[in-house]
């Protein structure tokens, strides 16, 4: 029996098993093929629904659902925290003693937040990547009756690289819509030289920036905080007084992997082909989503789009056939709306030869983004999209 | 990719090319954060906007620019994190 282990049931490790299920149910069912998916909770979680939990009403309950209800029936679910993979013996060593073979591995084990790496961050910051952090921070918008507020950037990389941006506009929309906005400053830092990283993007969201009054740092990466004078520091030796701090934390790999010798501290990023997705030169090893060192945002769709290439080239492995370029090759793809406030959003579409080129921002964007959270459950971790 | 540390020393490089988003300076950042001071980073990017982007930033955090150098179709733009 040739064992495919998955490990991490998020976007990419859910959907590859599905998709794999879908290439491979006869010689599953045959017994000669078995699909195993190893999460730590049992629970798949909507990340990209984290912000709206201090932006836009959302509840933490409807962001996750049981994995196995989003799994097909013939891929079996192990929960359990891993402690090591044993590459010597392939094989993958859980907390709790158990010990799972496997011939093909995917690593789907995504990033980890590390708040504390940035000392006073519990009492002086607020972040929206976890749903009790989200919520804190709404308390925190809730009490606010004006003052500065700062939206920067504490580590890198992070996932979904427009949110910050989108937090700010969101929150300068509301600040409006309360009636305090005069009483009220808004300050946007970005890492490098301008708003957004790409070109394009930058070029239409400055105008946005100067009309909202939202005043843009460039150059700008928080390094600390000083808690007495309530004011964020950066590596680049400059600081800005807040009144209410949101940082984006410092995000690494799973320790695991660092542990298990598969990913170099201390980022702890798995060094991935970016065409085939293989873990350093291992045929048989795979990573997608945000796991990888790859250069591409780390979020979901990114994940979405590396999961038929991790399936392509196991099915091909497993069926003793050639894999087929035109689905085996990852290009880069990755897709993802981006909000601008005010009800309206636009598309970010783009791969390694391709730079985005966002339509003009309109309200069909925004809706568009609201539409595809709704509806994830019953499309993406399905391979329905 | 792409991000490679061979020996104790040794040049570290980060192929940003084909990278959008987060784009070859925020990759840069990435390796310098993880960095000790002397390391020598060397990033590949086929974004014709690195070769001014990366070493403004450079020069605002204070490190040191060693080289910016035309490859086959692409930029090779080597830092020393000096602090």
């Amino acid at each position: 029996m040739k064992r495919i282990l998955i490990l991490g049931g998020g976007v990419g490790g859910t959907l590859t098993a599905n998709l794999l299920i879908k290439k491979l149910r006869r010689q599953v069912k045959a017994g000669e093929v078995s699909i195993t998916v190893v999460d730590q909770t049992g629970q798949h979680t909507y990340q990209p629904g984290f912000m709206y939990i201090a932006m836009g009403g959302e509840r933490a309950e409807k962001l996750q659902r049981p994995e196995r209800g989003l799994l097909d029936s013939l891929v079996s679910l192990v929960v359990g925290e891993v402690d090591r993979v044993d590459e010597a013996t392939h094989a993958v060593q859980l907390k709790n003693g158990e010990r799972l073979s496997y011939d093909y591995l995917v690593l789907a084990t995504g990033s980890r937040i590390l708040p504390e790496a940035i000392e006073h961050f519990a009492t002086e910051a607020h972040h929206f990547y976890t749903a009790e952090a989200a919520l804190k921070l709404r308390k925190a918008l809730d009490a606010f009756k004006g003052g500065r507020i700062v939206v920067a950037i504490a580590g890198m990389p992070y996932k979904c690289p427009p949110a910050p941006l989108e937090v700010s506009f969101l929150i300068e929309s509301e600040l409006r819509d309360r009636g305090l906005r005069d009483k009220s400053e808004v300050h946007f830092c970005s890492p490098i030289g301008r708003a957004f990283t790409i070109e394009s993007v930058s070029e239409m969201v400055t105008p946005i920036f100067e009309e909202k009054g939202i005043e843009v740092h460039t150059f700008f990466n928080v390094e600390g905080i000083d808690p007495d004078r309530h004011a964020v520091l950066t590596l680049e030796g400059e600081e800005l007084p807040y009144d209410l701090l949101i940082l984006v934390p410092p995000h690494k790999g799973q320790q695991f992997l660092m542990d298990s010798g598969l990913a170099p501290a201390p980022g702890g990023w798995l060094p991935t082909d970016r065409a085939t997705l293989q873990v350093g030169g291992r045929p048989n090893v795979f990573a997608l989503g945000d796991a990888t060192d790859l250069p591409l945002s780390k979020a979901g769709s990114t994940a979405h789009f590396e999961a038929p290439v991790v399936t392509e080239r196991i099915v091909a492995a497993v069926t003793g056939r050639e894999v087929n370029h035109k689905h085996g090759d990852y290009l880069g793809k990755v897709m993802c709306f981006f909000e601008i406030g005010d009800g309206k959003g636009t598309l970010l579409q783009f791969d390694y030869e391709h730079p985005p080129r966002p339509p003009k921002p309109n309200q069909l964007w925004h809706l568009g983004k609201i539409v595809f959270n709704k509806t994830y459950w019953h499309t993406v971790p399905k391979g329905r999209v | 990719m792409t991000d490679m540390l061979t020996q104790p020393g040794a040049k570290r490089i980060v192929d940003a090319r084909g990278s959008f988003c987060p784009g070859p300076l925020m990759e840069l950042i990435r390796a310098i954060r993880e960095s000790e001071p002397g390391q020598v980073i060397a990033v590949y990017s086929s974004d014709t906007g690195s070769k001014t982007d990366i070493p403004k930033w450079v020069e605002k955090a204070g490190h040191r620019l060693v080289e910016v150098a035309r490859r086959d179709d692409f930029d090779e733009i080597v830092v020393e994190k000096t602090h």
